[in-house]
């Protein structure tokens, strides 16, 4: 765990001590249970926007595909009476597809991660809501699929399985972005894309790829979204939750410049996030200023990190000119 | 101007202009760099509309000059006397201030601005009132005779971006004017130009001469010089090797001037321990995006370091571009050991064995921001991996022995590569490709921005590796460097090999005269070109 993780568990537990302070019920089975689980799924997510970040790109589309994909899913089970693993899967491949094109579209077409990805926002959502014709998709009355609400939407030991879902994903992905050649490949191209090129990396397919793990953790959170609302109306499901994602990320250490930041940073600033939710919720703060309140401990956050950075480097330099002075010049 | 008295201590030792003061002189100038006297016991004068033309070879002192004249730099020692008044050393205000001018190789132009807000940028006329709008009539006023100062065939409304190159090097001479410039110095303005817009430029230098502002025109380009200059400079190491005075001009003396030295004693490659074998790489008539009607072909043999000569922007490093991947290849057909290839990316040619060492170090030979480690491994990553894991002990163990082998000078394989200085960063772009199998290895500028030290130990692991059998191709502009590692020499002219010479004909004036597109002097008159 860096410096930074541990800065912003420490600044977490401290938030958490002072909510609990004037509201124990922050720290009620109930609560803990409902916060985790919105942890789980917003985790899902922020893990998927954080491979594309760490390349230097954004996707700005998810909050859309949460919506699209997610009324697919119940129109596929509820409407169209499709076997639920099918669904599954075929929502899944549909947010590998989508990812795909969008990094097909950046790498190989050299447009802006920003622009293709805004033009996916504004596509996905209008086609969602056609889609149902305004409508809102949902399940009739009782139809019940328990097998999937039970993983969804269910819990074992206390624990939501949408939390121990998010570990497991956390887990294989921390070895995927920490461990693996492509997660290396993934923080030369986000350092400098020009230079892992000429080292022989294929940078393009390694970019793509990044979009493709962004679209597949995408689906599979829109279908948690979908399971633990059960009834979306596609004009305003999923709104904003890009920007959740991508404050998650920054928040965790990401540079949105790429090749920085770590998946237990993006871990906690999900976790951050909903504990300020919760926060907003518990201690009667009105909801409305419940976005306010994220964008002041966001600006805050970054803004202690930026000077953090500025006054080690002043140290760094410092060091280095003594050095200097004190020896021949470093050659 | 004539009221002000002359430097007492100025001589003149030119007699073309007497009657006129000089406007600019420079007396016995030195500049010192750690380790380098770049510029030393230098005087100069500029007279008014008098055309200067300034030669030497790459590292012969110009820059330092032209950072004095802009008061970049402050000289040690010595007098610039401008317009009258002598000064220690000029700041950036003063040299704008009394005139002084430049037009850089790379231009300082907002390609998406018209040509007017370029001209005037940041002393736009504002109209009155409260928003301090632009004044779009008076600045077309403005700048409509300086765009008929300098022969201009485009209007005032045209975006930078729609200009050709000699067309922004006119809208930067007008900038120059514009600030009343007086003196005017053009840094290797034709030599990105085609022969036709060269021909305009020219034309440019002879009407600001006409209009009394005197002109210092650096070039390569020797027959631009004879063309346009009443007087040449010659610098060499950092030192005025002569002055040629108007009816002296002509290119053989100027050659003379440039490189007339010994080769100093240093260390070199040492020799070929082998002949050269086989053809490892041949190139047939291949074409490059910025010279893509000039085809090139190129012939890279086993066990041999084969020297890439030319002059800044003669096409060498698109070659190497293409033959690496990173550029489009136009035309022509590429065979590695005799099988015909097709290299589409970087990763193309390295899992060939086609490796380059980039000209620019820091922007693409290696990631300043990894390790050590991290950048040795990473083009051969998947060899330090096992089920696509990363092996930390395989990776650092290959990291160490590259560390040992190159010498890199740091505390440990972990150090960050942004903290060490050029020739050990240099060292780990060599060791990323050695830890692998090269069998060819292009090198671009191998050597720049390295110390003496470094360089040496960079010669003998190029010829170890010629002596292991790899085919070596080094592009470099330092003369000296050319001549003591190379095998064979092969020159390039405007986008094409001018020649190859072979050992016997190795001297700084071949390749200096296959570099400007002349004949070279050959022991064997009919055997060295091909």
């Amino acid at each position: 765990m860096s410096k930074k993780d541990l800065g912003l568990l420490i600044l977490i537990l401290v938030v958490g001590a002072v909510v609990t302070a004037i509201n124990p019920r922050f720290l009620s089975a109930i609560n803990l249970a409902n916060t985790s689980n919105l942890v789980a799924l917003f985790g899902i997510l922020s893990i998927g926007q954080a491979f594309v970040i760490i390349t230097g790109g954004i996707e700005l589309s998810v909050g859309s595909l949460i919506a699209l994909l997610g009324t697919l899913f119940i129109d596929f089970i509820a409407v169209r009476e499709l076997d639920w693993p099918l669904a599954f899967v075929v929502i899944i491949v549909l947010g590998a597809v989508i990812g795909f094109v969008h990094g097909w579209l950046i790498t190989r077409l050299k447009l802006q991660p920003f622009v293709v990805t805004l033009c996916g926002l504004l596509i996905y959502r209008g086609v969602a809501r056609f889609y149902t014709a305004d409508g809102t998709a949902g399940f009739a009355f009782g139809q019940n699929f328990p097998t999937l609400e039970f993983l969804t939407a269910g819990r074992s030991y206390g624990l939501p399985n949408s939390f121990i879902a998010l570990i497991v994903i956390a887990i294989v992905m921390w070895v995927v972005l920490h461990r693996s050649v492509f997660g290396r490949y993934l923080y030369a191209i986000g350092k400098n894309e020009e230079a892992a090129k000429y080292s022989g990396i294929r940078t393009g397919r390694v970019v793509i790829a990044a979009y493709v793990i962004c679209g597949v953790l995408t689906a599979l959170s829109a279908i948690y979204f979908a399971m633990y609302t059960r009834s979306i109306s596609p004009a305003s499901h999923g709104q904003f939750y890009e920007l959740y994602a991508i404050a998650a990320a920054v928040l965790g250490g990401f540079s949105l410049r790429g090749g920085e930041g770590s998946l237990v940073g993006v871990l906690l600033g999900t976790v951050l996030l909903q504990e300020l939710q919760n926060l907003v919720n518990l201690l009667g703060i009105p909801s409305s200023l419940n976005f306010a309140v994220m964008g002041g401990v966001i600006l805050i956050g970054v803004l202690v990190d930026q000077q953090w950075g500025v006054f080690r480097a002043r140290r760094r330099m410092i060091e280095a000119t003594r050095q200097n002075v004190a020896g021949a010049p470093a050659e | 101007m004539a009221h002000r008295l002359l430097s007492g201590a100025m001589t003149s030792t030119d007699t073309t202009h007497p009657n006129t003061a000089p406007f600019l002189s420079l007396e016995a100038v030195r500049k010192i760099y750690p380790g380098v006297v770049a510029l030393d016991r230098f005087s100069m004068e500029v007279r008014p509309g008098e055309v200067i033309g300034l030669v030497g070879e790459n590292g012969a002192g110009k820059s330092t000059l032209m950072k004095i004249l802009g008061g970049v730099t402050r000289p040690d020692s010595g007098t610039i006397t401008v317009d009258g008044v002598a000064h220690d050393g000029l700041t950036v205000e003063q040299s704008i201030g009394s005139g002084i001018a430049f037009v850089h190789q790379e231009l300082n132009l907002f390609e998406n601005l018209d040509v007017a807000a370029n001209i005037f940028f940041g002393r736009e006329p504002l109209r009155a009132g409260p928003l301090r709008l632009v004044d779009r009539a008076k600045l077309r006023d403005m700048v409509a005779p300086l765009l008929k100062r300098v022969g201009a065939n485009f209007s005032a409304d045209a975006p930078v971006a729609s200009l050709s190159l000699a067309q922004q090097q006119m809208v930067e001479i007008a900038k120059a004017l514009s600030i009343r410039a007086r003196l005017v110095i053009l840094d290797e303005p034709t030599s990105s130009l085609p022969m036709a817009e060269t021909e305009k430029l020219l034309d440019v230098i002879k009407g600001l001469k006409a209009q009394g502002i005197s002109v210092i025109f650096i070039s390569h380009r020797l027959h631009e010089i004879e063309r346009v200059a009443d007087r040449v400079v010659v610098l060499r190491d950092g030192t005025l090797a002569g002055t040629l005075a108007k009816d002296r001009i002509n290119h053989d003396e100027m050659v003379r001037l440039m490189i007339g030295r010994m080769l100093k004693e240093r260390e070199k490659a040492g020799e070929a321990t082998r002949a050269p074998g086989s053809v490892v790489l041949s190139a047939e008539a291949i074409r490059t995006s910025t010279y893509p009607d000039r085809p090139v072909s190129i012939e890279l043999r086993r066990g041999e370091i084969l020297g890439l000569a030319g002059l800044v922007g003669s096409g060498r490093t698109e070659l190497a571009r293409v033959l690496f991947g990173i550029d489009e290849r136009l035309g022509g057909s590429v065979t590695l050991d005799g099988k015909p290839l097709n290299v589409g990316s970087a990763a193309d040619a390295v899992a060939n064995g086609i490796f380059l060492v980039p000209e620019d170090r820091k922007l693409t030979g290696i990631l300043l921001d990894l390790s050590i480690a991290q950048n040795i491994t990473l083009p051969n990553l998947p060899a330090h991996a096992r089920r696509s894991l990363v092996s930390t002990g395989a990776e650092l163990a290959t990291a160490e022995k590259q560390k040992k082998n190159l010498g890199i000078k740091a505390p440990s394989v972990l150090t960050r590569t942004g903290t060490l200085s050029g020739g050990n960063q240099q060292k780990v772009v060599l060791a990323k490709w050695l830890a692998m199998d090269p069998k060819v290895m292009i090198l671009d500028e191998p050597t720049r921005g390295i110390d003496i030290g470094a360089k040496a130990e960079i010669y003998g692991l190029m010829r170890a590796l010629a002596d292991a059998g790899v085919a070596v191709l080094m592009i470099s502009s330092d003369m000296e460097e050319v001549i003591g590692v190379s095998d064979r020499i092969a020159v390039m002219h405007e986008g094409q090999i001018s020649g190859i010479l072979d050992k016997d004909d190795f001297s700084q004036e071949n390749v200096l005269l296959l570099a400007v597109g002349k004949k070279p002097k050959l022991l064997q008159a009919a055997g060295g070109v091909e």
